[in-house]
C-alpha cells in the first residue's frame, strides 16, 4: 500500500513539475516597444536600466515632490509601455496664439495643471485663452532622431514649395533654455535652435523634453528648471540631475519600432501606395544617423516616417494655439513607426492626432487637411482593397 | 528597528540560555492542537501550538516559513530566489482563569522588518463579554486574524488580503468580543476601536490607492494620524455542519485634515465591508475558504484616477486530501493538491475622459499540492499562474513560476 502511495505522490509531483513552460513566453520583439537599442555597452546598459527604473518606476508623490498642481504621477504614467498615451493624461498648453511670442506666465501656463494633491485646487483654464490638447507621444526612438544634424533636416525644408508639390514643411526655431547644451551638429540662426520633439516640435532635445515633463507634468523641480509650476515660485530641487540624466539616456537608447509582417504582399502594396498619394512627402521613411557620442546609435539607418518639420494642416486642426515660431495651424510631422502597437499602450484603442480625435487609422487620415489634403483625396478615391492594404501597412509599422 | 530586533534576539538567547542551565528539557510541555481546524476564525489567535514549561504559567511558540520561488514575467525572469519571508515568536501567559495575554511578534525577510503584530490583554467577564486591549488585529474578512503560514496549502498570502487590504494589520486600541454556543451553532461578535490609517493610502510609491501604505507609518503604535478612532466589526455564525461565516466592517476617517488648529483638507472617510466563509464539504471532505472585499475610499475629486475611490478583490482556496494515515514514517500524514483563485480590482470605476473602464486589476490561479508529515507542518508546492492588467486596461502582463516551500509551527 505504501508503495501505491508513494508512487502516486511522485506521479503527482512530476506531472507538476514537468509543465513544458513554466515561465510565460516571452512576446516577440516587435511585438514591443519598450527595451534598448542594439549594440549598447555594458556600461551604457547600466545606465539604461537606471533610466529605465526612473522612468516607469518611480512614482511621485507629494512627499517625493508631486505637484502641488501635476498632471501625472510618473514618467510611465503617460507613456506605458513607452507607447502613445491615453486621453487620461492628455496635456492642454495655452496662451499663446501668435508665433515668436513667449508665454504669458502671469495667466499661468503655459501647460494646465489639471489636478492637485489633496488640500490644493487645481490649476483652471483662464476665460478665453488659447488652448490645444496634446496626447502623450511613444518615447521609442527618440534617440535615432536625436542624432540627426540640423543640417539633415533643413534639406527637406520646402518653405516656399520650390517644387510646386503643394508641400512646405518648415523648422521650429525655438529659444533654447538656460541649461541648454549645444553641440556640433546643431545650427542656430539667430540664437534659436530647431525644434524635433513635441506635436509643435517645441523642444530642441530630450533634456529639454525630460527637464520640460517633470517640471510641466507632475511638478517636480529640478536645478535645470527650479520654478515650480503653480506657485511661479523656485524650490528645492525634487529630482537629482543624475535621475534627469539616466532617463535622457534612457529615452536615447530605446530602440527604434520594428516593422512587423514587412514582406507580406498586402504590407507591400499598402507601402507602394503610400508613396503614389504622397504621404511619404511629409512622413519620410528612411533615415542615417551621423556618428553619435554612443556607439550604438552611429551611422545607423531606420524608419521613423517623418520629417520633424512644420506643416500646415489646415482649419480642421487649427486649434487656435501655438509654441515657438508655429503656426496655430502647423503641426509637426508625427513619427508612424509603431503606429501599429498604438493600441496596446492605449487601453485597446487607438487615440491618434495630436488630441487623440481620431478613433482610428482610417479617420486620422481622413482628418488631414492643408497640405495634405490632396493626400487625403487621393485615399478617399482609393478602391476598398487598396485603403486595406494602405491600412495594413500603417499597422504593420 | 534593526537594533529593537537585535535586542530581542539577545534577551531571547539569555533567556535560552538560563533556561537550559536551569530547566530539564522533559519538563518541556507540548499544547498540539489541530491548527487546520478552528472553532470560530475569531479563535485563531489562540488557537496555536505552544511550549509550556512545567508548572509555569507563560507559554511559548511560533512559526517559520521558508520558500524557494522561480518566477518570470512576459519571458524575463530574475532567476532562482530563496526567503524567509517571515519567521514569528508566540508569548502567551494566564495571568489570572480570566485573564490573559498573548503576543504576536514577527520578524520578517531574515529580521529587516520587526513588527509587534499582535500584543493584547483578554478580561474575561462572560462568554459574552470579554475586553482586549493593546495591539490588536483589525477583524476585518478572515485571514488578517488567521495568517499563521502553517495554516495555509499557499506560499503567497492571498492578494486581496495582503495588496488590497492591509494584512496583517494591527492597531493599538479596545475592544470587545464574545461567543454564543448552542447546540452545533456558535456565535461570535468582536468591535474594536483602535488608531487607523492615514494620508499614504492615497499618497504613495505604488501608484493606486493602497491600504497596506499606512503600515509604514509605525507612529500609529504611539498616536493617531488625525485624532479619529478606527472602527473595525464582525460577527460570525458557524454551524458545525455547514460552515462558517462571517461579515465584517472596518472604517472611519483616515486623512490627516488638521494639525495645529489648522483645517488642511476635509474629513475623508474610509469603509470596508467583508465576507468571509469556510466550511468542510461532507464525505469528500474538501476544505472550502474563501473572502471578498469592498473598500470605498473618499478621495478628492481633484486628485488623479491613477487613486481609485473603489476597490474590490478576494480569493477562495479548495483544498483536497487525497491521502492520509501512514506515509513516510508519519503516522497523521496528510498529502493534498489544492487550488486558490484569486482576484483584485484596485481601481474599480471608468475613466472621467472616455467612459472606459479602468484597469488596475490583477487574477491569479495557483494549483498546488502539500504535505502534512503533521497538522502542523506543511511542504508545499505552488505553480502560480498571474494576469496583471495596468490601469489602462492595457493587453495584461503575464506572471507564472514555481513556488515551493515549507512552513512549520515550533
Amino acid at each position: 500500500m505504501n508503495k501505491i502511495k508513494i508512487t502516486f505522490i511522485i506521479s503527482i509531483l512530476f506531472t507538476f513539475i514537468s509543465c513544458e513552460e513554466l515561465i510565460p513566453e516571452a512576446p516577440a520583439e516587435n511585438e514591443l516597444l519598450d527595451g534598448p537599442t542594439e549594440g549598447l555597452s555594458h556600461g551604457e546598459q547600466l545606465q539604461f536600466l537606471k533610466g529605465d527604473i526612473a522612468f516607469n518606476d518611480e512614482v511621485f508623490s507629494s512627499v517625493t515632490g508631486l505637484g502641488p498642481g501635476f498632471v501625472a504621477t510618473s514618467c510611465g504614467s503617460c507613456h506605458a509601455g513607452d507607447g502613445k498615451g491615453h486621453p487620461f493624461t492628455t496635456l492642454t498648453r495655452f496662451g499663446q496664439s501668435l508665433p515668436n511670442t513667449l508665454p504669458d506666465l502671469s495667466i499661468g501656463g503655459p501647460q494646465l495643471q489639471n489636478r492637485a494633491i489633496p488640500g490644493f485646487e487645481p490649476e483652471k483654464l483662464p476665460n478665453g485663452v488659447p488652448f490645444m490638447k496634446f496626447t502623450p507621444p511613444a518615447v521609442t526612438g527618440l534617440g535615432f532622431l536625436a542624432a540627426l544634424t540640423d543640417q539633415q533636416i533643413l534639406q527637406n525644408v520646402d518653405s516656399l514649395d520650390a517644387d510646386n508639390d503643394g508641400i512646405s514643411g518648415v523648422p521650429n526655431y525655438i529659444t533654447p533654455p538656460d541649461y541648454f547644451e549645444q553641440k556640433w551638429f546643431h545650427q542656430p540662426v539667430n540664437g534659436k535652435i530647431i525644434g524635433r520633439f513635441g506635436k509643435k516640435a517645441a523642444a530642441i532635445d530630450l533634456l529639454q523634453q525630460t527637464v520640460g515633463a517633470y517640471n510641466q507634468d507632475m511638478g517636480v523641480t529640478s536645478t535645470f528648471e527650479p520654478v515650480d509650476p503653480m506657485s511661479q515660485l523656485s524650490t528645492d530641487p525634487e529630482v537629482s540631475d543624475q535621475t534627469i540624466r539616466d532617463v535622457v539616456f534612457y529615452l536615447r537608447t530605446l530602440k527604434a519600432p520594428i516593422q512587423r509582417s514587412e514582406e507580406n504582399n498586402q504590407v507591400l502594396q499598402g507601402k507602394a501606395i503610400f508613396s503614389e498619394i504622397q504621404c511619404a512627402s511629409c512622413h519620410i521613411p528612411e533615415w542615417t544617423t551621423p556618428v553619435s557620442d554612443i556607439e550604438a546609435l552611429s551611422d545607423k539607418t531606420f524608419y521613423p516616417y517623418s520629417d520633424l518639420l512644420l506643416h500646415d494642416m489646415g482649419p480642421g486642426l487649427d486649434d487656435g494655439a501655438t509654441e515657438g515660431s508655429a503656426e496655430t495651424f502647423e503641426w509637426r510631422t508625427p513619427p508612424l513607426w509603431g503606429l501599429g502597437l498604438s493600441p496596446n499602450s492605449q487601453g485597446g484603442s487607438y487615440f491618434l492626432l495630436h488630441d487623440g480625435r481620431a478613433r482610428s487609422i482610417e479617420e486620422a487620415i481622413v482628418l488631414h487637411g492643408g497640405e495634405a489634403e490632396n493626400s487625403k483625396n487621393q485615399f478617399t478615391a482609393l478602391s476598398e482593397a487598396d485603403k486595406k492594404a494602405l491600412i495594413k501597412f500603417l499597422e504593420s509599422l | 528597528m534593526r537594533n529593537f530586533g537585535s535586542v530581542l534576539i539577545a534577551i531571547a538567547c539569555l533567556i535560552s540560555l538560563e533556561t537550559n542551565a536551569q530547566i530539564d528539557s522533559t519538563l518541556l510541555k507540548r499544547m498540539p492542537i489541530d491548527t487546520s481546524k478552528n472553532l470560530l476564525n475569531m479563535d485563531a489567535v489562540y488557537n496555536r501550538p505552544f511550549l509550556q514549561v512545567g508548572k509555569l504559567p507563560v507559554s511559548v511558540g511560533g512559526y517559520i516559513e521558508a520558500d524557494y520561488s522561480y518566477i518570470g514575467e512576459d519571458g524575463v525572469t530574475d532567476g532562482h530566489s530563496f526567503r524567509v519571508p517571515r519567521m514569528t515568536l508566540f508569548v502567551a501567559s494566564s495571568i489570572h482563569r480570566k485573564i490573559k495575554f498573548l503576543s504576536e511578534i514577527e520578524f520578517e525577510e531574515g529580521g529587516e522588518e520587526v513588527a509587534i503584530e499582535f500584543a493584547a490583554l483578554d478580561i474575561s467577564m462572560h462568554p459574552l463579554l470579554n475586553l482586549r486591549g493593546g495591539i490588536v488585529m483589525n477583524p476585518i474578512g478572515a485571514f488578517n486574524q488567521n495568517h499563521d503560514g502553517p495554516k495555509w496549502e499557499f506560499i503567497d498570502r492571498p492578494l486581496a488580503a495582503v495588496d488590497m487590504l492591509p494584512a496583517t494589520w494591527s492597531n493599538v486600541g479596545f475592544g470587545l468580543y464574545g461567543k454564543y454556543f448552542l447546540k452545533d451553532w456558535a456565535f461570535g461578535y468582536e468591535a474594536y476601536l483602535t488608531n487607523g490609517f492615514d494620508d499614504a493610502i492615497i499618497n504613495n510609491g505604488e501608484n493606486r490607492t493602497f491600504l497596506p501604505a499606512s503600515k509604514d507609518n509605525k507612529e500609529r503604535f504611539e498616536e493617531s494620524s488625525n485624532g479619529e478612532p478606527l472602527f473595525t466589526g464582525k460577527v460570525a455564525l458557524r454551524n458545525n455542519k455547514i460552515g462558517e461565516i462571517g461579515l465584517s466592517y472596518m472604517g472611519g476617517i483616515y486623512n490627516t485634515y488638521e494639525e495645529d488648529g489648522l483645517i488642511l483638507d476635509e474629513k475623508r472617510r474610509l469603509d470596508v465591508f467583508a465576507v468571509d466563509f469556510n466550511t468542510t464539504i461532507p464525505i469528500l471532505n474538501t476544505f472550502i475558504v474563501g473572502e471578498w472585499a469592498w473598500v470605498n475610499i473618499d478621495v478628492p475629486a481633484t486628485f488623479t484616477q491613477q487613486f481609485g475611490d473603489k476597490q474590490k478583490g478576494g480569493f477562495v482556496d479548495l483544498v483536497q486530501p487525497v491521502l492520509n494515515g501512514n506515509l513516510f514514517g508519519f503516522d497523521k500524514a496528510t498529502f493534498n493538491v489544492a487550488m486558490r483563485l484569486e482576484y483584485v480590482d484596485w481601481n474599480d470605476g471608468t475613466f472621467r475622459e472616455t467612459g472606459e473602464s479602468i484597469g488596475d486589476e490583477i487574477w491569479a490561479i495557483v494549483p498546488a499540492i502539500s504535505f502534512r508529515p503533521t497538522a502542523q507542518t506543511v511542504i508545499r508546492l505552488n505553480y502560480r499562474m498571474m494576469q496583471q492588467t495596468d490601469l489602462l486596461g492595457n493587453p495584461p502582463a503575464k506572471i507564472s513560476g514555481i513556488q515551493f516551500g515549507v512552513s512549520s509551527y515550533f
